[in-house]
């Protein structure tokens, strides 16, 4: 999405992809560049300390997790020229998840010029954990501590002189919500290596082990320290020698000092009474140890402030379900009422704005048949979307990004473990869903966050019972059509009805889940760590700005270049008559019988395949359908419509059908490309596509059927 | 005085000092990761609903864990924990 502003992403699962890309960076680079990578724990800051370097745009949110994969961006200081890349937070360089697996390739094999690490200095001491680490790998390093005026706040102190003296690099805090970046650039830029930097001290077993081990690989100039390597040659061994073997087409295996090396290593673990498990223990606990030695000695808190009202209100057993519906009820409420009035001018504007085409047209001496094409067709449809799918659009979407910047999102998902934990799958999920409410695609590249494959592949499967900012206007419009018209509380009903059906979808993606794992995916729920970020106060005026323009004006463009040729498919359909029928008329006879069987008619049915590549377009395309002479008639008023739509035959039944189709069918284009670019399997994705539609499929028809069983008693 | 429980069982405003990790595989190396090892000093802030999900206080971060891993981890608690 608006993620990879340049085009490039490392985005990458298995380890050829990963390979590819990192030498992307290199084609990318050109000669004069100096590349740079930006690497961190979870949610520190990078994204926007990246942002304030290039003054590009990388989406921040305040939970760990945010960036999946990594951006690039290009700036000039001085005479010199560089290549920033903005890394996925990582909370180790021995990683577990897919996303930490991208940060990982990048610091360790690219060969960067410089990492900086980016520090949170509320917490410094473990974030000095995966700093320590890296500086055991590369000279190139400088430490980067962020967030201090939040630090600040809660009464910590840090003594930066003294920790670079401690760590032997450079360290430099900032802000990096505040504008100074030149100054910052100015402290990064600095391509000095340390030569006195840390020497992190092992156990006497790991050093005797290193000092047998280290010499045989001086040979292969590799970018990363010696020791490094023989310490993971001892906790990790096949996946540092695979990754070798990848990034340097060296296989370590085969070198027979190598090999001679590691099997006296083996001897001294044992002569000391270790086992492997052991040493990755005794490594992980040398480094975790040095960071407290290091923080104590230069970290002061001055008060021990430990705010967990807040918290305990957002997780409390009434308080906490009440606020989660409650906010979803409000923001939907907002939404609504806040579209309305832009709607109705837009559409105003646009059916105005039709005439004055229209004797532009005629003075182009355009022939009446294109003219109706182009005008029915294409404009109708086009200009339908963007009154109906603009306004709900540019007010849901800063609303969400507030509630994601406050750090609510992860307070969700601790809210709703629980259950995740019964349908035996991973309360990340919950993240992942929140996702899919902007866009499912990014709803599904998003599951990297979870560490299991199992549970992984749950949530891309379910991802879509969530509507995503595509599908809600077009729900919104048809509740306000048919369940909300002309009542002075109209728009809360709208909204009441609207968080009724979000809650089912949530509650249909449990029991899929749950289904899933009790057959294809079978499996127990694992273990998994969630941090829960503190609270911070949004930046309102960026959020809005960056939403709006980003993520709005993008989903709004791409439906635009959908509903234009579908416009004018249908337009063709309805005006190619075979023996006086139109193509349009013989499809939707030939769906019909099974639509009715699931409560829908053909014409909706050829809508939502017509929909595959943006659900925008349904809506307007029914309506096009309905009105037979191939226009999409202009209709702004409620009434009107709703008359459209009854004149076809529709009741309540047939709109609550709708409903549910819509919330459950297959998911668009984009979403299925990114399934299988996700999963690299055709069965997957087929999964992914099939689930979601037999499940809409089946409900409709049991809506249905009970509706005319009742009807007929 | 300070008696031996599972991290699953310190209720809210407890602490506790890690004394075993039973936890295997990439979890084992997760907690590391987090700073999670013999020794460490731990609070737990607040539980959910069912009280399966613990948040605590790991080294001035908030992490969640699950019960079914912190019932492997085996801590001292500090009386009148504050
Ligand atoms: N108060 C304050 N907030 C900051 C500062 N830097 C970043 N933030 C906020 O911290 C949160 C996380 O920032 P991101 O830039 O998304 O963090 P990240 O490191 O890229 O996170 P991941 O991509 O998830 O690894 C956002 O809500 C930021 O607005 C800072 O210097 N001060
Ligand atoms: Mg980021």
């Amino acid at each position: 999405m608006g993620r990879d502003n340049m085009g490039l992403t490392l985005s990458s699962t298995g380890t050829n992809i990963a390979k590819k890309d990192l030498f992307e960076y290199n084609a990318l680079k050109q000669r004069e560049e100096i590349l740079i990578g930006l690497a961190g724990n979870p949610n520190v800051g990078k994204s926007t300390l990246f942002n304030n370097l290039t003054g590009m745009h990388q989406h921040t949110g305040n939970w760990p997790g945010k960036t999946i994969s990594s951006a690039i961006g290009r700036i000039k200081y001085g005479e010199k020229q560089y290549l920033l890349a903005d890394l996925p937070g990582t909370y180790s360089l021995l990683t577990h998840s897919k996303e930490e697996d991208v940060a990982r390739d990048f610091i360790c094999f690219s060969g960067a010029k410089k990492i900086i690490v980016v520090c949170d200095a509320t917490c410094l001491e473990r974030n000095l954990n995966l700093c320590l680490q890296i500086i055991e790998m590369t000279d190139n390093v400088c430490v980067c501590v962020n967030l201090i005026d939040e630090a600040e706040r809660k009464g910590i102190e840090i003594d930066f002189d003294k920790l670079s003296v401690e760590l032997g690099v450079e360290v430099v805090s900032v802000i990096a919500r505040q504008k100074k970046s030149a100054k910052l650039l100015s402290e990064l830029s600095e391509l000095s290596v340390s030569q006195k930097k840390i020497q992190i001290k092992y156990p006497s077993v790991i050093e005797e082990c290193i000092d047998v081990l280290k010499d045989s690989f001086i040979k292969y100039n590799f970018n990363f320290s010696e020791r490094w390597l023989a310490v993971n040659l001892l906790t990790c061994r096949e996946e540092i020698t695979e990754k070798i073997k990848t990034y340097y087409n060296i296989d370590l295996m085969q070198d027979k000092q190598v090999v001679t090396a590691l099997k006296m290593t083996d001897k001294i673990i044992e002569r000391y009474g270790q086992t492997s498990e052991s040493i990755i223990d005794k490594v992980a606990r040398t480094f975790v140890k040095k960071a407290e030695e290091i923080s104590g000695k230069t970290v002061v808190k001055k008060q021990n402030k430990e705010n967990t009202v807040l918290d305990k209100i957002l997780t409390g057993k009434i308080t906490g379900r009440i606020l989660m519906v409650g906010l979803l009820l409000v923001v939907f409420w907002l939404t609504i009422k806040g579209a309305n009035l832009p709607s109705e001018l837009l559409s105003k504007t646009f059916i105005a704005g039709e005439k004055y085409i229209d004797i532009f047209l005629d003075k182009l001496n355009v022939p009446e048949i294109f003219k109706n094409m182009l005008i029915c067709g294409v404009y109708r449809v086009l200009t339908w979307v963007i009154s109906v799918m603009l306004p709900p659009m540019a007010i849901f979407f800063p609303l969400f990004t507030l509630l994601e910047d406050s750090g609510y999102l992860p307070r969700i998902a601790f809210n709703m473990d629980n259950f995740f934990r019964k349908c035996n799958s991973c309360g990340k999920q919950a993240l992942t869903i929140s996702m899919g409410f902007g866009c499912n695609a990014a709803g599904v590249t998003g599951t990297r966050i979870i560490d299991s494959d199992r549970e992984r592949l749950i949530s891309i499967l379910t991802n879509s019972f969530v509507p995503c900012n595509g599908r809600f206007p077009m729900m919104i419009s048809v509740i306000s059509i048919f369940f909300a018209t002309s009542m002075a509380i109209s728009d809360v009903i709208s909204a009441l009805i609207m968080t009724a059906l979000i809650c089912f979808g949530i509650f249909m993606t449990f029991i899929v889940s749950k289904i899933l794992s009790e057959t294809w995916l079978k499996g127990e729920s694992s273990s998994f760590a969630l941090e829960l970020p503190p609270f911070r106060k949004p930046q309102i005026g960026k959020v809005i700005i960056r939403s709006v323009f980003d993520r709005t004006l993008f989903v709004l463009l791409r439906a635009m270049a959908v509903a234009a040729p579908a416009g004018l498919i249908i337009w063709l359909m309805v005006n190619i008559k075979v023996d006086s029928v139109s193509l349009f008329s013989l499809c939707a006879d030939f769906l019909d019988p099974f639509a009715s069987f699931i409560g829908l008619d053909g014409v909706i049915l050829i809508a939502f395949i017509l929909g595959f590549p943006a659900n925008e377009i349904v809506v307007p395309l029914t309506i096009m359908g309905y009105t037979c002479s191939g226009e999409l008639q202009q209709v702004s008023d409620m009434e009107t419509l709703k008359y459209i739509f009854t004149s076809n035959g529709w009741t309540a039944v047939t709109a609550i059908c709708f409903l549910v189709f819509t919330l459950m069918h297959w998911p668009c284009s984009t979403t299925c490309i990114t399934i299988y670019k996700e999963t690299k399997s055709k069965k997957w994705t087929f999964l992914g596509f099939v689930i979601p539609t037999l499940c809409g499929m089946i409900l409709c028809f049991l809506i249905n059927t009970v509706y005319k069983i009742l009807t007929a008693v | 005085m300070n008696e031996l429980c599972l991290l699953s069982q310190l209720s809210e405003g407890e602490i506790g000092i890690v004394n075993a990790i039973n936890v295997t595989g990439s979890m084992r190396r997760r907690l590391q990761d987090l700073g999670l090892i013999r020794e460490t000093e731990i609070k737990c802030l607040f539980r959910n609903v069912k009280g399966n999900l613990g948040a605590y206080n790991i080294r001035d971060a908030v992490i969640a864990l699950r019960n079914s891993d912190t019932s492997r981890i085996e801590v001292i608690r500090k009386k009148n924990g504050a």
